[in-house]
């Protein structure tokens, strides 16, 4: 049954891919592009609601099930049979997967039918639903696999899925070279996960879940494990999770992947794909958890790429990049929950960020549909009069990712926030309420300049912008309303509480079982309480509100006064070319790099040639003066045979002589 | 037998070596070639079953018969290049036959 899950999105990218891509439909078929862009989205869109709603029926009989025997396991065959060594082709689904497996197919069925408006006139549309079926087709097995190099897989396939995605437009070549620099830095995090998966079947001899899980629980077996070799195994994967999650320091590559088109920017480095690292770490949370300095460092950067990535997006222009900021920013989030040890509340803001961010994303895209192409927010303004839809769906997800009470956003993060508190990083959690109060000032900042005030729109665009198509703004809606309500599924325990209601952390209860270990420490002593929390977050969330109000549209013009001024000019550089870190790798990195490729090339041409060549030419001119010995003439061959035996024995004769 | 010393085995194949070399050497027509190379192989054999006597050992007994069985093969494969190159160049004489000049 699980199988069905991941294979029918294959089956759809394989009829697609031979009937359409192959140009079979046309050249043979002799069929008309009008009904083939029928059959592709129908195919395309068909096959992930298939997968959504087999995920959907498996979630409700996890439900019917015991709560601690929630899970269920397909064995289908022996994958690598190689002596002591042995992976298994087994499905997992049990409540963490199911959650991930909802989300990947639900949110990548809304934006596949999206896509049908989005990509109506892109001459590769065949192509394009064929990548995204692969990529779901992947982001399942990762989520779905019973087993480290089966998660690799998926790991990789999402990769690939990912950087054809990016360079989809590959004309131009900005857009390959973005996907190339996806897969490069992708390629990194990979070799750290890859190298703890290696050191995981060293230590617990296996690398299926449930026999290294089981046997990192039990006490006998780990006394004899050092507690480095655990460190090393949890900071190995981490470094994967770094890498796809795009952290400090491999996050580089995800505002570039916005080259792609926008509803792929929305699904994978939004809402599922970006979020496999955190998916990752919580899946290994018996191992995580045994390490508090593996914590600690992923806590740190987490709350480093929050801070980082909030400071960047308030003085970008270009409404995706914003947004693709805002998403790092946002991954940061969830890997402090998941780094403190709070992983339940690091999948939540998973689940409610795929929410509002698709949202955000696709709004986006609409926008930058209606304005045929145009992405900079400068040159928009003024959108809410045309585009009223958009713009209030973006709205609600502006605030709900704002952190605006009442909205999901606000219940995933403050879930996080108090659980970073509890668990005594009191440091990190201040770090994290200042990117609060940036994270609703940049979102504002975006959706002020885009939709409200005057517009700046050239007559031209003005003259063609549009609402988008039923089959753009239906699926916004739709997330617009999980984007308010999908919030009430996980109400952090402490804001239950405050209401009276008990164990309201419905999305704690259900995933609980899945998460192996949690080594939840309290911290010593607390300055704060839960509700001066609450109140400092609301304020934080405030406080960014009404400064982007201030700055945009109270008084308009004052940002650009401000970034002007002497003192603040140079902060504004700074977060404006994005810290410089794009040209701090090229100078330590690639440059080097180049460097040492230019001494290879020098050392091949001149060394490694000149000897295979100096070799040829040394036995070409030998032969070429021996040629002269070879007469043809038998009777000189015989004489010099003669006078050469005759010399050795001779010779012989001689020696044994003296 | 006793009338002949080791000496007079060594000296006759000697004799018999240094004809068919300058035979090999010399001669221009091919069969002729193949002759006296024939002749330096049996003055080989004979050295080789005059040491075998001496030494009584029966090693160079079976190293020439195993001689001869090889250069009766060499023979016939001989004369069968012999004849195809006669049908091919209408000539044995070794002085035109130089195709192989580098």
């Amino acid at each position: 049954m699980i199988l069905w899950i991941i294979l029918i999105p294959l089956l759809g990218a394989a009829f697609n891919g031979l009937l359409f891509v192959s140009g079979l439909w046309k050249k043979v078929l002799k069929g008309d592009e009008h009904t083939e862009k029928k059959i592709v989205s129908l195919v395309g869109c068909g096959v992930v609601l298939a997968s959504a709603l087999i995920s959907t029926s498996l979630f409700l009989k996890l439900l019917s099930m015991d709560p601690s025997q929630r899970q269920i396991i397909q064995e289908l065959f022996v994958w690598i049979p190689s002596g002591s060594f042995t992976v298994s082709f087994d499905l997992l689904f049990d409540t963490l997967s199911c959650i991930m497996a909802l989300v990947v197919t639900w949110i990548g069925f809304l934006i596949h039918v999206y896509s049908t408006g989005y990509m109506h006139d892109d001459k590769a549309y065949a192509k394009y639903f064929m990548y995204l079926n692969i990529f779901i087709f992947f982001m399942l097995i990762l989520v779905l696999g019973n087993s480290f190099p089966l998660m690799f897989v998926g790991w990789e396939g999402v990769g690939l899925a990912s950087y054809l995605l990016i360079g989809f437009w590959y004309e131009n070549p900005a857009n390959a070279d973005a996907g190339r620099k996806a897969f490069v830095v992708n390629r990194i995090g990979d070799f750290g996960f890859l190298l703890g998966i290696f050191l995981i079947f060293f230590v617990f001899g296996s690398v299926g879940y449930q026999e290294v899980f089981g046997k990192a629980l039990d006490p006998v077996f780990m006394s004899a494990v050092p507690a480095a070799v655990i460190t090393a195994i949890a900071l190995l994967l981490f470094v994967g999770a770094v890498g796809k999650s795009a952290q400090i320091p491999l996050y580089v590559w995800l505002p570039d992947a916005m080259a792609g088109p926008t509803p792929v920017s929305a699904l994978i480095h939004a809402a599922t794909m970006v979020t496999a690292g955190a998916y990752m770490v919580a899946r290994c949370s018996a191992i995580f958890s045994q390490s508090v300095t593996a914590q600690t460092v992923i806590v740190t950067v987490a709350v480093l790429t929050a801070f980082l990535a909030a400071t960047i997006a308030l003085t970008q222009n270009d409404i995706k990049k914003v947004l693709a900021y805002s998403t790092i920013s946002q991954l940061g989030y969830m890997f402090m929950g998941i780094g403190v040890g709070a992983y339940t509340a690091g999948l939540f803001h998973l689940v409610t960020h795929a929410f509002f961010k698709a949202l955000l994303f696709l709004g986006s895209g609409s926008v930058i549909h209606a304005l045929s192409g145009e992405q900079d927010i400068r040159r928009m303004g003024g959108l809410r009069k045309y585009i009223p839809t958009t713009a209030i769906t973006f709205l609600i997800g502006t605030l709900a990712i704002a952190g605006v009470p009442l909205l999901s956003g606000f219940y995933s993060k403050d879930g996080i926030l108090g659980q970073v508190y509890d668990r005594g990083y009191a440091l990190h959690w201040l770090l994290a309420l200042i990117t609060v109060v940036m994270t609703a000032a940049y979102m504002f900042r975006l959706y002020l300049l885009t939709f409200e005030g005057k517009t700046r729109m050239t007559d031209e665009v003005r003259h063609h912008v549009h609402e988008s198509p039923f089959s753009m703004t239906i699926p916004l809606m739709i997330l617009a309303v999980l984007s308010i309500f999908g919030g009430y599924l996980g109400v952090p325990e402490f804001i239950g509480e405050l209401a009276g209601i008990h164990e309201s952390n419905l999305f704690d209860k259900f995933v609980s079982p899945a998460i192996l270990l949690d080594n939840f420490v309290a911290a010593g002593q607390r300055l704060l309480n839960h509700v001066t929390l609450l109140i400092l977050s609301i304020a934080a969330a405030a406080t960014g509100i009404a400064i982007a109000f201030y700055l945009y549209s109270v008084k308009p013009g004052t940002a650009d006064k401000i970034a002007a001024n002497k003192n603040i000019e140079p902060l504004y550089n700074f977060s404006y070319n994005k810290w410089y870190v794009d040209e701090l790798y090229d100078y330590i990195i690639v440059q080097p790099f180049r460097y040492l490729c230019d001494l290879a090339a020098w050392f091949d041409t001149k060394f490694i040639d000149g000897a295979v060549n100096g070799v040829a030419n040394i036995l070409k001119e030998t032969a070429l003066t021996l040629q002269a010995a070879q007469t043809g003439v038998l009777r000189s061959y015989a004489t010099l045979m003669a006078i050469g035996a005759l010399a050795i024995l001779i010779f012989i004769v001689l020696w044994q002589k003296f | 037998m006793s009338g002949i010393a080791p000496e007079h085995f060594f000296v006759l194949s000697a004799i018999l070596f240094v004809i068919g070399a300058f035979g090999v050497i010399a001669r221009k027509n091919l069969i002729i070639v193949l002759m006296s190379l024939e002749l330096m192989l049996n003055a080989a054999n004979l050295a080789f079953i005059a040491f075998s006597r001496i030494h009584a050992d029966m090693t160079g007994h079976i190293f020439m018969i195993m001689s001869i069985t090889v250069a009766a093969a060499e023979v016939a494969v001989g004369l069968a290049l012999v004849v195809a190159v006669y049908s091919h160049r209408d000539s044995l004489d070794i002085d035109i036959l130089r195709m192989l000049k580098g």
